[in-house]
């Protein structure tokens, strides 16, 4: 799965959990930014993300994650995807 | 299929649709029940739990349904618990209307009376506290006195919540058992060294067990039910120590699942018949090809030995009181000669209430079992391993339960435990009985068709009645059958057994109870009278019975004991009140049947009726050969 194709299936997940159907996930999107992103729909927001793409995070990868697109690039490196 | 998901449930692509179809605007009350309803009975994630219950809260009063009032109180985070356990008692035909109590609160929750949990006025309360609650922490090396005496406190303590409750808010209790999630210390001696911590637990376990089938209260055993997928598939230890969590989300909708069934059970919506294909389902290969030596049944044969482990499986499920019937396209003497002369067959002829081997479809011949039943097609199991049969089925009955049939035999049994349609809150005398009464019914027909009348059918079936006001060892019973009678009920008002045994003592309530035997057998206690006195008035606030002895003019006899009752207490009227639940049309003109007057006509289906005593004398029908009265006051 591409860039591209992480950022769609992540907007599908937030349009749910956040019940935003106009949520648009974008790199710098962070807690701050949407205001029923509390601690517990974050649990509920990364098992799913866990679920659509086949993953498990360990509690220090999640715990320092400051947006959108530090999330990416952990479930990228997590599929084995990231170039560099 | 080994992970914590919902396999029995068909693929959820008709989801978001049936959503959708449920919020329009030009969709009707009922119509939103029927969609939301389905919605639920897919294989649903725990977003798309979310999404419903989000659904039903916009919805509110715009979805026209039985509801059940649920609190769910304990320790840990429970949250994320409200979506699947309201999907699964959706699932099950009610709409819930969740609380879930405040983080750690549950026992000022518990001991306040005005609490936010007491002011919901919950019909169920879930008490779910985690491990350090139940089994103390000893000194190893605790005698055997000191962990007795220790574990008998815990146990008290929890059962004085549980009274408290009870006295507060009068809700019935599920009590969930903590998961084992203590680490062994002596790695397998865990189960024989008295205070090692596993052995605690356990010993904990058991007392609760018994307090609880003391008190009424029901005990949900979530990694008894887990063991087969593993207390991984629905523990992260990593969300137990960063969310609180017991159970991850993940895992939430089959958790939940597991804990609505024992809740829609307590409410009388557990299945009562299931229907059974043969050919590949009760054995294997198809007897009108192979025959009777070519279908795989018995030993010799793995597949052979599975059908034989699926159909002892079966037997003891009729043996508690599942009602067993068949659906097969076959012709009649073929199927049934499997049952008569094949030596490996455990279920026999006799064991099947209704049997339908034709080559009509299955839709038609459900209806036909439902009719000779007498019950009702929501209260039906499907279990078929033809995929296109399933499909016609919910297609066709949408209220039936049609599970995804695992393509293993060896996992048939599996299936049905793990999909949860025969939950029971109690074993009762009329359950171990109900077999029989339905092979009974089945030769009770045959004089029907043969008697020529139905005064001579009913004189000839010699039929006694007992009747008489509550007794308090039949309170069981009672409960049971106040919670699960749907079709001849004609308030559908549900009381649980702390209400039922505070009438035994309530000097202004009338209650009758009666029993009918007949020349086949014991029927057992069918019927169920709650009334309560005001001045010249006796109101009815509950009647009903059991679909076994309908067409019996039990109800013409009862209707003449509560009269004789009501003039000996002095009262010249008696008020009774019919009220749509969507399922008691049999009885909606029972009262003006009687003679009663319609004299109000409240909202919502609601009409209430009044017979004077003075004007009509209810006679008692001439059909019942004795009369004994139990426990006349």
């Amino acid at each position: 799965m591409d860039r591209p194709g992480i950022y769609e299936r992540l907007n599908d997940i937030f349009r749910d959990i956040f019940d935003d159907p106009g949520i648009e996930v974008h790199p710098e999107l962070s807690s701050r930014d949407v205001e029923v992103w509390d601690s517990f729909n974050h649990i509920n927001m990364m098992v799913a993300t866990e679920m659509a793409f086949g993953v498990k995070f360990k509690a220090s990868e999640v715990e320092g994650l400051k947006n959108v697109g530090e999330l990416v690039n952990l479930i990228e490196t997590k599929l084995g995807l990231q170039r560099q | 299929m080994h992970s914590a998901e919902l396999y029995w449930l068909p693929e959820p692509a008709a989801f978001s649709n049936l959503v959708a179809s449920a919020q329009a605007p030009e969709t009707s009350p009922t119509e939103r029940f029927a969609l939301l309803h389905a919605a639920s009975r897919l294989r649903l994630d725990f977003v798309q739990t979310m999404k419903l219950e989000r659904c039903i809260a916009r919805l509110g009063e715009a979805v026209s349904a039985p509801r059940l009032r649920v609190a769910l109180i304990g320790d840990g985070t429970l949250q994320h618990m409200s979506p699947a356990i309201s999907a699964g008692i959706l699932r099950r035909g009610l709409v819930a209307d969740m609380h879930v109590g405040s983080y750690g609160q549950w026992r000022q929750e518990t001991i306040n009376p005005s609490s936010t949990v007491h002011q919901f006025s919950p019909d169920i309360v879930i008490m779910w506290l985690n491990g350090e609650n139940l089994a103390p922490g000893l000194p190893f090396g605790a005698s055997r006195a000191e962990i007795t005496a220790a574990i008998a406190d815990r146990i008290a303590e929890i059962r004085g919540y549980w009274r408290k409750i009870r006295e507060t808010s009068g809700s019935a209790i599920i009590q969930v058992l903590p998961l084992p999630l203590e680490p062994d210390v002596f790695g397998h001696a865990e189960r024989t060294i008295g205070s090692a911590p596993g052995m605690t637990r356990r010993l904990a376990e058991a007392e609760l067990s018994l307090a609880a089938e003391e008190e009424g209260v029901q005990i949900v055993d979530l990694a008894e039910a887990a063991r087969h997928i593993g207390l991984d598939r629905i523990h992260d230890p990593a969300l137990l120590h960063h969310a609180k969590q017991d159970i991850t989300p993940a895992a939430a909708p089959w958790v939940g699942d597991q804990i609505a069934r024992v809740a829609a059970a307590m409410r009388g919506r557990s299945k009562k018949v299931l229907v059974l294909d043969l050919d590949n389902t009760l054995w294997g290969g198809v007897i009108g090809d192979d025959g009777l030596d070519g279908i795989l049944l018995g030993q010799g044969n793995g597949a052979g030995e599975a059908f034989c482990a699926f159909q002892r499986h079966l037997k003891q499920l009729l043996a508690r009181g599942v009602v067993l019937a068949v659906s097969s396209k076959n012709d009649m003497e073929v199927a049934e000669a499997v049952f008569r002369d094949h030596p490996e067959m455990i279920l026999r002829r006799n064991d099947i209430a209704a049997f339908e081997a034709n080559w009509a479809d299955k839709p038609q011949a459900l209806r036909r079992i439902a009719a000779q039943l007498n019950l009702g097609l929501d209260s039906f199991v499907f279990f078929d391993d033809n995929p296109a049969e399933r499909q016609l089925m919910r297609q066709e009955l949408p209220m039936v339960d049609t599970p995804e049939v695992p393509v293993a035999p060896e996992l048939y049994s599996r299936c049905l435990v793990d999909a949860g349609y025969f939950e029971a809150v109690a074993l009762t005398e009329e359950d171990t009985q109900r077999a029989g009464q339905y092979a009974a019914n089945a030769k009770r027909q045959r004089i029907e068709s043969s008697a020529t009348d139905l005064p001579s059918f009913l004189r000839d079936l010699q039929m006694t009645l007992s009747a008489g006001p509550f007794a308090e060892v039949d309170v069981p019973r009672i409960t049971q059958l106040i919670n699960k009678t749907n079709q001849f009920n004609l308030t559908t008002k549900r009381y649980s057994e702390e209400q039922v045994c505070a009438l035994l003592n309530d000097p202004g309530a009338v209650t009758l109870s009666a029993r009918v035997a007949d020349r086949f057998g014991d029927n057992g206690l069918i019927s169920v009278i709650i009334a309560s006195r005001s001045e010249d008035v006796l109101d009815i606030d509950a009647w009903l019975m059991s679909c076994r002895v309908l067409g019996r003019s039990v109800e013409n006899a009862l209707l003449a004991l509560l009269a004789k009752r009501a003039a000996e207490i002095g009262a010249r009227y008696l008020r009774g009140r019919y009220i749509d639940s969507g399922r008691n049309g049999i009885v909606r003109g029972m009262y003006e049947s009687f003679g009663f007057r319609r004299i109000d006509e409240g909202s919502g289906g609601e009409t209430v009726w009044r017979l004077d005593l003075e004007d009509i004398k209810p006679e008692f029908p001439p059909y019942f050969n004795a009369t004994t009265r139990s426990g006349e006051a």
